[in-house]
């Protein structure tokens, strides 16, 4: 049904047709996607399917929802999950002050007594605030939004079943007022870091990727892109140095998001090559449990900048 | 598009190997992967490969399936993609009539003697013996009895609010009230959060030493999964296998029939220090363990390092809210805790049981259900 309503072009921003077009469109945003990511995105756009995006935290999920709007010419609309998160906060919610207010005036004015229709003019489009959800659905412009649902994991159940009905109608009914739908679906992409498993259900309506750290060349290639005071062989240094670190049985392996503070630290300080030194010194930076700079610093800094770097 | 029918064909061939292989691949999924197909170049590997994954899949632990079965069919299968055989096998492992012990041992063990007897036995005797001695005809006595049986994690708070005569302010409440009384907030209305059973993580231990009890030990994680809903079971043994989904069948045999085949390390060994680390690693850490109950059925046997164990039990420790372990040898005479494994973990544990009969059970339950009831 997307299919009629978004043409034949889906969601794909013009000039992509094929999914290698996207990936290179990717790259000029800055965006190192491989091709398995890169066609996944693609299906996404042109089959108008949600994305699900899971992986350990860190590794460019919502980086995927940031660069998509980039390309798309389009706003980004962030539902950030969290334990409890309910419908008022995801998709709407009366303003009551404002309600009040207009009850006082009514009163004010003497019409207080038509109690009905004071409750009528009460539930009324200018007294709603809308959330992320709703902005989503109602957004007007040329090209549909990109809905980034964050941490859907962090969601309780209640919650996955409701998402699970959006996803599947784009369309909302406020009780009130009646059903918003949206025009032309938002483009979804959902992200998980698996504390919890989601429900079948909700991931059997997307299309799914498990995004893994990048290799050591392509991590290089993310540095040097996003980080472009960083050298060549600063940058082979500090991948490396990450990848090293991924295999030392950390609480919380370093990221993407890590590799490029570290990197951006170690420039800032005027750094061309690692040393230990600059590690010990920046090593909070890539590394952000107490626990797991022990770690490193036990195994040694020597191991971390020495050898492999294949500078 | 002059491929499309035969494409069609060995898409629905290939979810036939995906299906038998465990994942969960319906209608839906395979005309979304034929979709996807149209879009791409059907004629590429790489193109076939990545339309399936990412249409077929839907978690990380599918992908080495999907992997194996991938090269099986499409690169090994040569004709296949227009006539798929059937003969086509996969390395995972396939799920068997049950799980342990073989029911032919158990057969072999119980038939002559005591399974006539035992049919009849009443439902007291039933209930206290010890469940190595059970009879086939017991076990399904035992599902009968395991369906009454309430597991859930005592209450805690949420940060869902609900309606209360005092606590957070609920405007939209006050409001309601307010129109009835000319807009005059008269009475303002409250909500405070929530009560919700906590978390319950049960990780049950299927190594060799384990054999006579873990059949029954997974039936009681079957009916814990199925009667409650903030509730995780895994499999340790070499390796963690997280089989919460697979137990979430209704059916009891086909629950364990699952199971057993999406746990490859049944009647091996017992690595518990690393099982409970890559629990701890993998899910505990990231939320699933935290302010939950944490039950671990294992009689303590380790052949892997035992401080690594004690380690981790620490870190679980320190996690969870609280650690029962259930222990089917502590019910025997003079019991004492002498595998290593059992003695290094013990100061970490909260609650220690035996598990080895139905009551024991029973008692498990309850200990789970007021695990936190004291102090909420």
């Amino acid at each position: 049904m997307s299919e009629t309503r978004n043409g034949r072009r889906g969601a794909l921003p013009s000039g992509v047709s094929r999914s290698e077009d996207l990936q290179k469109r990717l790259r000029e945003h800055d965006y190192l996607a491989d091709t398995g990511l890169s066609t996944a995105i693609f299906l996404a756009l042109k089959l108008g399917r949600p994305l699900f995006l899971e992986g350990e935290a860190g590794v460019g999920k919502t980086e995927v929802a940031k660069v998509l709007s980039r390309i798309l010419d389009t706003p980004l609309i962030r539902l950030q999950c969290y334990e409890g998160i309910d419908v008022y906060q995801a998709v709407y919610e009366w303003d009551y002050a404002r309600q009040l207010l207009h009850i006082r005036a009514a009163e004010a004015f003497g019409e207080g007594g038509d109690t009905e229709r004071v409750e009528k003019d009460l539930y009324n489009r200018e007294f709603l605030i809308s959330r992320p959800l709703l902005q989503a659905l109602e957004h007007q412009g040329p090209n549909p939004p990109v809905l980034l649902i964050d941490e859907i994991d962090r969601a309780d159940d209640e919650f996955e079943a409701f998402l699970l009905e959006i996803l599947s109608d784009f369309a909302v009914t406020i009780p009130e007022l009646g059903t918003v739908r949206a025009e032309r679906p938002p483009v979804a992409v959902l992200t998980s870091n698996r504390t919890r498993e989601v429900h079948d259900a909700l991931k059997r309506r997307c299309l799914y990727f498990y995004i893994e750290h990048p290799s050591f060349e392509r991590e290089v290639e993310i540095v040097r892109l996003r980080v472009p005071q960083a050298e060549e062989s600063l940058a082979r240094q500090v991948a490396a140095a990450v990848s090293k670190l991924r295999t030392m049985d950390l609480y919380k392996p370093p990221g993407v998001a890590e590799t490029l503070d570290w990197a951006e630290a170690l420039v800032a300080l005027g750094a061309r090559e690692l040393d230990e030194e600059l590690v010990e010194a920046t090593l909070g930076s890539v590394l952000k449990y107490h626990e797991d700079q022990q770690r490193a610093a036990s195994a040694g800094f020597a191991a971390l900048v020495g050898g492999g770097s294949g500078g | 598009m002059a491929e499309a029918p035969p494409m069609l064909d060995a898409a629905v061939a290939f979810g036939r190997v995906l299906r038998g292989a465990g994942l969960r691949v319906g209608t839906d999924r395979l005309v979304e992967f034929v979709r996807a197909l149209e879009q791409l170049d059907a004629g590429k590997r790489d193109d076939v490969y990545w339309a399936g994954r990412i249409t077929l899949t839907s978690r990380a632990e599918d992908i080495e399936i999907y992997d194996q079965a991938f090269e099986i069919f499409w690169d090994r299968g040569g004709e296949a993609r227009t006539r798929p055989s059937s003969k086509m096998r996969l390395r995972v492992p396939q799920p068997q009539d049950s799980v342990l012990p073989p029911k032919k041992r158990v057969e072999r063990n119980e038939a002559g003697r005591e399974a006539v007897t035992m049919r009849y036995s009443p439902v007291e005797i039933l209930r206290r013996k010890d469940f190595a001695a059970y009879s086939p005809e017991e076990f399904a006595e035992l599902n009968r009895l395991l369906a009454d049986l309430r597991v859930g994690g005592a209450l805690r708070k949420t940060r869902r609010l609900e309606p209360s005569r005092r606590g957070r302010h609920d405007p939209r409440r006050t409001l309601r009230s307010a129109m009835r009384t000319g807009g005059e907030a008269v009475r303002h209305r409250y909500r405070r959060a929530r009560s919700e059973p906590r978390k319950v993580v049960l990780l049950c231990d299927v190594s060799g030493s384990m054999s006579s009890y873990s059949r029954a030990l997974l039936r009681f994680l079957h009916a814990s999964v199925i009667a409650g809903t903030h509730l995780e079971a895994f499999s340790i043994g070499t390796r963690l296998t997280r089989i919460t989904k697979e137990l979430s069948t209704r059916d009891p045999d086909r629950a364990l029939r699952q199971t057993a085949g999406a746990v490859e390390d049944i009647s091996g060994g017992t690595r518990l220090g690393d099982a409970i680390k890559e629990f701890v690693d993998r899910w505990g850490q990231r939320g699933m363990a935290r302010g939950a109950v944490v039950v671990i059925l294992s009689d303590g046997w380790d052949r892997g390092d035992v401080e690594v164990l004690a380690e981790q039990m620490q870190r679980l420790s320190r996690l969870a809210y609280r650690v029962i372990w259930v222990n089917p040898l502590k019910a025997a005479p003079g019991y004492k805790p002498l595998a290593a494994g059992m003695a290094a973990a013990l100061p970490y544990v909260d609650t220690f049981l035996s598990g080895h009969n139905f009551d024991s059970l029973e008692e498990l339950a309850r200990a789970i259900a007021d695990a936190a009831g004291r102090d909420r």
